[in-house]
């Protein structure tokens, strides 16, 4: 079978409940049920069908979106059971032949963007006191046993038949799940030569056996499987509390208006969001982002409460977050990110003083999300710049947004206002996916100069901030333009692969987490595994699976 | 060797006991054999003398000896086709070089689950027939029902012998597993579904003889052929024993048809049910169900295990010499597809249709079987007309599955299929009135009101012979 790029259509992200076809998703009291039921002949594109409740992007951004949803409209649940709603099945991962028919560069997106959804899983066990329980209902098989190990607990059916599995090894010659092999080892700590031995196995482990090797928590029977599952879950509520009585609604997010703006590299197309301006320049291959702060904002905790998520600061993450998405999956060929955030700095302390204090559910949830829109920002396979010109304000969160880009250039200009400035946000409270702060991990070695940044209680210009050790490039202003220009023309002239390579390396200096051996573990040997012969080639595992024709390999290990 | 080895626990023709690992592991499952078959095999038969046949060598003559047996003192034992030293592999990627003695690590895993898989329906059917005795229409049915059973124990046997001997701890695990499923167990079920229906009629025991025992005998002819030798010449022998199997069902479901047809031409406008005969709409029902149940079995129509299964030699084709390629890499197979809802012809490389092809050999079959049962209308000057349902009806598995068809194979909507589905499969009250005729006939020479008697004695033996005895 010939591989195909199939013309991939944009990827919606926005979706919702009442929108959703491949979930069913009910709550009741405390306790909120995901069931899996992906239609299989409504895949995002043409040219594969989901059968088994395999899923493609289009089904991910459901899962994700009602993680989403489950934090923010309801704060009194505290256990979620994930199942599925076939017979003997309960999710047979990622579908081979969407797979098999994407672009690298698609597939690497897809697998990022799904590793993100199981850790946002795991963001809310971890932060959320949120309780997932995978009752897995049938075999558990790839991505599908990758969803269930994100979960805190496994309950699988004992029918002698359901298994979990990571059949990619043997069937498929590349890597389990989405980062699995990392969730085997450090998350459920099983022994390498077990995991050795499953990741091989191609029909997996069932039962009693699964128990023992900590591959599930629990078995049950078909015959009380219901039981089993609701016993399961109340138990785990117990461990918990409710965050909250009332939910609010996330509104749906939709751009305002859009037109065409001159820039120095040629015109742009902007799309306006309430928040953010989103402009860009395919020729160019660079985008600007900027996020405009609100000229009036809520100040206290009543004000943020009562606007629920038209509350800014949640508004501005959902479109960063949703621009993220849409920069990725459907702007693949723009390089380069010019990141601004202008406005009046007070916006920034006001809510920042909200974030970081505030007990308040709905504020904590605000302050987690803050903290996976930047860690999108991070796995985003672009280059970011943050630039610092008149009317920046990278304070505080803000400057959380500076910090995370590639490159921060700031206007040494007298006559034009830019505000730097740190708030208790920039203290650990938005930690990365290393677990460290983002000063920390930029003064790695220097931990004073990170003191230095957070002892600074006012706003402070350009020359500072190149003191401090923020500003990577501070030309004036006789300099500025070109200097920009020119680090544009060059960052877009570089190799795509060459940037993504140096950008995953230099972004996450410090301590190693599950979370950054996933997606380091995923960038290093994944796509290289999708990229060889022995994978996609003409007679790869991956494209010869399901044809009738069998694997041949190159047999030169590297 | 090809000799019977008897003065053994164990009779076998694969010189067990030189083997005493393999021996004692065989020797240690045997209880857990015995205790199964005492706990859901026929068990309120076990103190009878039957009239059975057991196995006596691998030949292709001369076989089988006849004799009156306990059924758990029988000779349960482990007999393959004799060894043909050039054997080749038959087709895939590895055609022409010679068939395996061990397997391939390689397939190791496909293998099992091939073996599992067919071991598992072995003592299924026992567990679904275990009730049957006691409503047998005469006692050459009784006797055939065990005969039936002990060779499906025997099947089993084949099997656990297969897991022992080339799987390991894997194989043995797998083989105490076998004997912890049940037939219909909520919990613990057996592999494939048509394994887990109730088989608490005769008519359906008679059906299921006919239609399931005939879909073992395409998966053994497909497993005869396997490049994995031990596995081809196991089942090789069991298709001889499977044979009997198909011949209970074709000519009990024949006699039935008999019965019914008698009665109509003595009452010809009065409803059989009256006179205890089974109408013959209501016999097509069963058919129905049973048929497209054992349909089901083949698998996915579209499959890359059936593929891989082709490609690496495990699985071939019915009659693979028949084919003039035994590669299959080149030819496509066009089947309707049904995709959200409309059938749409198809092409898809031949090796991943691999049960859509041996399911078209079963369905031939079948054909077969049913031209017989309208001779037997045609010869009694009955019209009735009895078919096969068209392959997509009542599907469970493979892409039907996904919508609703008439006994033509055309689609219906969920609303037309609620409403016709009691014309074509058996209802609620068929199920009833058939169970309602279910009584025992213990008379040796006499059969029930709803079943004519048989045309041969088994064996020879005279119509009044006394094919079980207290
Ligand atoms: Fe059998
Ligand atoms: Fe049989």
């Amino acid at each position: 079978m010939a591989v195909q790029h199939a013309p991939a259509p944009p990827v919606q992200f926005q979706t919702s409940p009442s929108r959703y076809r491949h979930f069913q998703f009910q709550v009741q009291g405390d306790l909120a049920r995901l069931s899996m039921n992906v239609q299989q002949f409504e895949p995002q594109r043409e040219g594969y069908e989901l059968k088994l409740n395999s899923y493609d992007i289009g089904v991910d951004v459901e899962l994700a979106d009602c993680l989403q949803r489950l934090r923010f409209e309801h704060p009194k649940v505290r256990t979620v059971v994930v199942t599925g709603s076939l017979e003997r099945v309960f999710c047979a991962g990622a579908n081979i032949v969407m797979l098999r028919s994407s672009t690298h560069g698609f597939k690497v997106n897809f697998c990022r963007y799904t590793n993100e959804t199981r850790l946002a899983i795991e963001d809310a066990s971890d932060k959320s006191g949120l309780r997932f329980l995978a009752a897995l209902n049938g075999t558990a098989s790839g991505g599908g046993y990758e969803l269930a190990l994100a979960c805190d607990k496994i309950l699988l059916v004992d029918d002698r038949n359901s298994a979990v599995s990571f059949p990619e090894v043997p069937l498929l010659g590349v890597l389990p799940g989405t980062g699995g092999l990392t969730r085997l080892t450090d998350k459920r700590k099983i022994r390498r030569d077990r995991c050795d031995v499953f990741s091989t196995l191609a029909e997996g482990i069932k039962g009693k056996r699964a128990v023992e090797w900590n591959l599930v928590d629990a078995i049950a029977p078909l015959s009380r499987w219901d039981e089993a599952v609701a016993e399961m879950a109340r138990s785990m509520a117990a461990g918990t509390k409710a965050r909250g009585e009332q939910g609010i609604e996330l509104e749906s997010i939709e751009p305002e208006g859009s037109d065409q703006v001159a820039s120095a590299y040629g015109p742009l197309e902007r799309t306006r969001w309430r928040h953010l301006d989103l402009s860009i320049s395919r020729s160019a291959r660079c985008a600007e982002l900027t996020l405009r702060l609100p000229e009036r904002w809520e100040t206290t905790q009543a004000q943020a409460l009562s606007a629920q998520s038209g509350w800014w600061i949640l508004r501005a993450l959902r479109e960063l977050d949703l621009c993220l998405c849409n920069l990725r999956f459907n702007e693949p060929n723009l390089a380069l990110v010019l990141l601004r955030v202008q406005g009046n700095p007070k916006a920034w302390r006001d809510t920042d003083n909200l974030l970081a204090a505030s007990t308040h559910w709905l504020v904590r949830e605000t302050r987690f999300f803050a903290a996976r829109v930047l860690k999108r920002l991070e796995n985003t396979a672009k280059s970011f710049y943050a630039i610092a010109d008149q009317h920046a304000a990278f304070v505080g969160t803000g400057l959380e947004l500076a910090l995370a880009c590639d490159r921060i250039y700031a206007k040494d200009d007298e006559q034009c206002a830019v505000h730097f400035g740190v708030t208790p946000m920039n203290a650990g409270v938005l930690p990365m996916s290393n677990g460290i702060s983002r000063l920390q991990t930029r003064f790695l070695g220097t931990p004073e100069q990170a003191s230095q940044v957070l002892a600074q209680t006012e706003d402070f210009d350009t020359a500072r901030a190149s003191e401090l050790g923020l500003a990577t490039f501070a030309p004036d202003a006789i300099d500025w333009e070109d200097e920009l220009r020119l680090a544009i023309e060059e960052r877009t002239s570089f190799s795509p692969d060459g940037m993504t390579g140096m950008e995953q390396n230099l972004r996450f200096a410090g301590p190693e987490t599950m979370e950054t051996k996933i997606f380091g573990r995923l960038s290093a040997w994944q796509n290289w595994i999708f990229q060889r012969p022995n994978a996609v080639g003409e007679r790869g595992a991956l494209t010869t699976y399901g044809t009738p024709l069998r694997p041949s390999f190159d047999t030169q290990r590297t | 060797m090809t000799g019977i080895d008897y003065s053994q626990k164990i009779p076998n023709n694969v010189d067990l006991a030189s083997d005493k690992r393999l021996q004692r592991a065989l020797e240690a499952w045997q209880p857990n054999y015995l205790e199964w078959w005492n706990s859901v095999g026929p068990t309120d038969f076990n103190t009878k003398d039957v009239y059975l046949r057991t196995a006596i060598s691998a030949e292709k003559d001369g076989w089988a000896h006849f004799g009156y047996v306990k059924m758990p003192d029988y000779r349960w034992g482990i007999f393959l086709e004799p060894r043909d030293e050039k054997r080749t592999v038959g087709f895939g990627d590895h055609f022409g070089e010679p068939a395996w003695q061990q397997v391939p690590g390689e397939y190791r895993n496909w293998l099992r689950r091939l073996i599992v898989t067919q071991a598992d329906t072995e003592p299924a059917s026992v567990e679904q027939q275990r009730l049957l005795g006691h409503t047998a229409p005469s006692l050459y049915d009784l006797r055939n029902l065990f005969q039936v059973n002990v060779e499906e124990g025997r099947h089993l046997w084949a099997m656990v012998y297969l897991l022992h001997t080339y799987f390991g701890k894997d194989g043995r695990d797998e083989a105490e597993e076998l004997l912890q499923r049940r037939s219909g167990n909520p919990d613990h079920p057996r592999i494939l579904g048509t394994f887990n229906e109730p088989c608490t009629d005769w008519l359906s025991f008679f059906c299921f003889t006919m239609f399931t025992d005939r879909d073992g005998k395409f998966q053994l002819l497909a497993l005869a052929e396997s490049g994995f030798d031990p596995l081809a010449r196991t089942c090789r022998f069991m298709l001889t024993e499977e044979a009997h199997h198909m011949f209970v069902g074709q000519t009990g479901v024949a006699r039935v048809i008999e019965r019914t047809c008698q009665v109509m031409q003595a009452h010809p406008d009065k409803d059989v049910r009256d006179y205890g005969a089974i109408p013959l709409d209501v016999i097509q029902k069963y058919i129905n169900f049973w048929a497209s149940s054992s349909t089901d079995l083949y698998g996915a129509e579209i499959s890359s295990n059936s593929a891989n299964f082709f490609r690496s030699g495990l699985k071939g084709r019915a009659y693979e010499e028949r084919y003039d390629d035994h590669l299959a890499l080149e030819g496509s197979y066009a089947f309707e597809n049904l995709v959200d809802g409309q059938l749409v012809r198809e092409e898809v490389p031949l090796r991943n249709a691999m049960n859509e092809v041996l399911r078209d050999e079963y369905v031939k079959d079948n054909e077969k079987g049913i031209a017989y049962w309208n001779r037997v209308c045609e010869r009694m000057g009955n019209p009735f007309r009895f078919r096969l349902p068209q392959r997509r009806f009542h599907r469970k598995i493979g892409v039907y599955a996904g919508g609703h068809f008439d006994l033509d194979g055309n689609a219906l909507s969920q609303a037309e299929w609620e409403r016709r589905q009691g014309d074509w499969l058996p209802t609620a009250k068929d199920r009833a009135f058939v169970q309602g005729l279910m009584q025992p006939v213990t008379t040796p020479g006499k059969s029930a009101g709803w079943i004519a008697p048989p045309a041969k004695g088994v064996n020879d033996q005279p119509a009044d012979f006394l094919y079980v005895r207290a």
